[in-house]
């Protein structure tokens, strides 16, 4: 990005400087001052500012405030207190979603963690290899719609590679997709190929910040690679790998659009995953209410579980001095 | 949180050790599967593409294009006629892929260019500029940071309906234009990690806060800048839920909606296949080039800040 600026230079009084160097990072350092930078940071911050109430924080608030009304876009909405609530504790559809929802998140975290996790450390101890690395990213250069669309090829039943491969060790051709059980494990697994590359690099990421010391010195006392692993590896990059599972968690929760490519919720409400099914309420129903409503149930749900693993994990507290 | 800085300087220190054992066999093996499976999907498209869909069903198991033919990526890109469509196993109804690939980098450009430009004006706000209140504006677009996007989805169609913005290409990239939380707060941390030095001298020599950012500050910082640039162009070209709640017509269709459309015209006669990948790869094509173009720098600066 290059952008030049046309504003002549403009002094700043030296004591200004210096204040800057002792004072950094307080807000109160500006307001002893008197007036600091502020309008010139209100230029600087209100573009963003406009960004963040406009389309983060007020939307946020009306989300909220939807989930309180009978609305269907049409008629302006009308306050129905908890009624999308008390439906939705008694649909069983959507119970059915939250169950299917976290069946794929368990399946898609539980997959793409060990696996990334894997890949960091083959990567960390094996090759220094950028190229490898880049290898591992490319799937998450395609779109969800894309993986969708080729999984859904390659797992066809009659004419798939992998059911040609299934096939000719002379086992059973599985309708993966098509298959009550199969779909949703299915489904976590084409977005483990997507994904795994993306969290293998943060891992890694978080791998480079061991010093080699450890692993250099843990050899000269005899110990073998599994054993590092596990005394070296796991404990130093637990904050990372717990902030890193906090963001896929949140993600995986997310799940809409390999469901809309490859299996439109079905077989029979198999794959019928929460985003799904409060997208077709809110697009296919008309009932932006209720949509709003199992919206604000999934947001609860997220902070939930994103709070209790920043607990049980530390998160916040490194080992690493 | 996941983020990218430029601090790079712990690759390369360390020994590479290349003496092979049993173990390391075995390791490079399980990479070698690694790799393998990331990458054999690519190649099957490849192959799919450029075969014809009678000779696919004919020899599904065949490792080589079947029938070698160029005739997916015609129907894909809307080269033939319906009738030649419709006989080669297509649906008949292509894709305007020019139009799709216009709207997908206009898009994605606006978004990318304008958001991190915003971000970055914002993050060197709240990291080097002194003004009253600044760390709890800060505290509450961190607090931004927890609301997941898809939250934020419904109630922004129902702002961008009201703003009459409905399919229009404004419409999709308006929310994301002027910033995410992350955007923010990973340029700020490579600010504040920035010498005060550099920025006295400069002060020194004259130059007043606003040269400083344009020609000190975001210049020092072109290395995450690209990274993040390249990642949010990559999001934002394959994003498809949000497209796909505020386009109705080809006039502000991207290119993953398009996709699924087209994926969703099956024939008669059962999937376009070859149809089908051809157009896959050339929606997946052009990020493929982008990251080609910047992977090295891209991969070595992914790294990782805590949120404190």
């Amino acid at each position: 990005m290059t952008v030049a600026s046309s504003s002549p230079p403009s002094r700043l009084p030296l004591d200004g400087v210096t204040e800057a160097r002792t004072k950094p990072r307080t807000s109160r350092a500006g307001a002893r001052e008197g007036r600091g930078d502020g309008r010139l940071a209100a230029v600087f911050v209100a573009p963003a500012m406009l960004g963040f109430v406009v389309f983060l924080l007020w939307p946020t608030l009306r989300g909220i405030y939807l989930s309180f009304t009978r609305f269907n876009l049409l008629t302006p909405a009308e306050w129905v207190g908890l009624d999308n609530y008390v439906r939705m504790v008694h649909d069983p559809i959507f119970w059915d979603s939250m169950k299917v929802t976290v069946e794929y998140v368990l399946i898609n975290i539980g997959v793409q963690t060990v696996s990334a996790l894997a890949i960091a450390v083959l990567l960390q101890r094996l090759t220094q290899s950028a190229v490898l690395r880049g290898i591992v990213l490319t799937p998450y250069l395609m779109s969800n719609v894309v993986a969708g669309i080729v999984w859904l090829w390659i797992l066809d039943t009659q004419l798939g590679i992998g059911n040609e491969i299934i096939a000719g060790l002379g086992l059973d051709r599985v309708p993966f997709l098509a298959d009550e059980t199969w779909a949703i494990p299915t489904i976590a697994l084409i977005n483990v190929w997507r994904h795994v590359g993306y969290t293998a690099l943060l891992l890694f990421a978080g791998l480079q910040a061991i010093p080699n010391d450890m692993y250099e010195a843990a050899k000269v006392d005899g110990a073998s690679e599994w054993r590092m692993f596990w005394r070296i590896t796991m404990p130093l990059l637990r904050p990372v790998l717990a902030v890193v599972l906090i963001m896929t968690v949140i993600g995986s929760f997310q799940v809409f659009d390999t469901v809309a490519v490859a299996t439109q919720g079905g077989p029979a409400n198999a794959t019928n995953v929460l985003q799904y099914y409060i997208y077709g309420s809110a697009f296919g129903r008309f009932q932006f209410g209720y949509a709003s409503a199992m919206s604000v149930a999934l947001l609860v749900v997220l902070s939930a579980i994103t709070f209790l693993q920043y607990r049980l994990t530390r998160a916040g507290q490194s080992d690493l001095g | 949180m996941a983020a990218v800085t430029a601090s790079t300087t712990r690759t390369g220190i360390r020994p590479v050790r290349r003496r092979l054992s049993p173990g390391r066999i075995v390791a490079w093996a399980v990479m070698a599967v690694i790799i393998l499976v990331t990458l054999l999907p690519f190649y099957w498209i490849l192959r799919t593409a450029l075969s014809t869909n009678s000779a696919l069903a004919a020899h599904p198991g065949d490792p080589l294009p079947v029938d070698l033919t160029t005739g997916g990526f015609e129907r894909a890109l809307g080269l033939q006629s319906t009738k030649e469509a419709i006989a080669q196993g297509g649906a008949g109804g292509g894709l305007k892929f020019w139009r799709y690939l216009i709207n997908s980098v206009v898009v994605s450009t606006l978004i990318t260019v304008c958001q991190i430009f915003f971000s970055a004006m914002a993050a060197y706000a709240f990291a080097r500029l002194r003004w009253r209140g600044r760390d709890k504006v800060f505290g509450l677009f961190l607090a931004g940071l927890m609301v997941p996007t898809i939250f934020t989805l419904l109630p922004n169609f129902v702002l961008i309906k009201q703003l009459g913005l409905v399919d229009n290409l404004l419409g999709i990239a308006l929310p994301t234009m002027f910033m995410t939380p992350f955007a923010v707060f990973f340029l700020r941390q490579f600010f504040m990690n920035v010498p005060r030095e550099v920025e006295e001298a400069a002060l020194l020599d004259g130059a007043g806060k606003i040269r400083i950012f344009f020609r000190v500050m975001l210049p020092m910082a072109s290395t995450p800048v690209l990274t993040l640039g390249v990642l949010t162009y990559i999001t934002a070209w394959n994003d498809y839920f949000w497209p796909l709640m505020v386009s109705y017509s080809d006039s502000s269709r991207v290119l993953t909606v398009a996709l699924a459309i087209f994926r969703a015209q099956t024939p008669q006669t059962g999937y376009d296949w070859s149809g089908l990948m051809a157009a896959t790869l050339i929606a997946a094509l052009p990020m493929l080039v982008l990251f080609g173009f910047f992977a090295r720098r891209i991969v070595s600066s992914i790294s990782f800040t805590g949120v404190k």
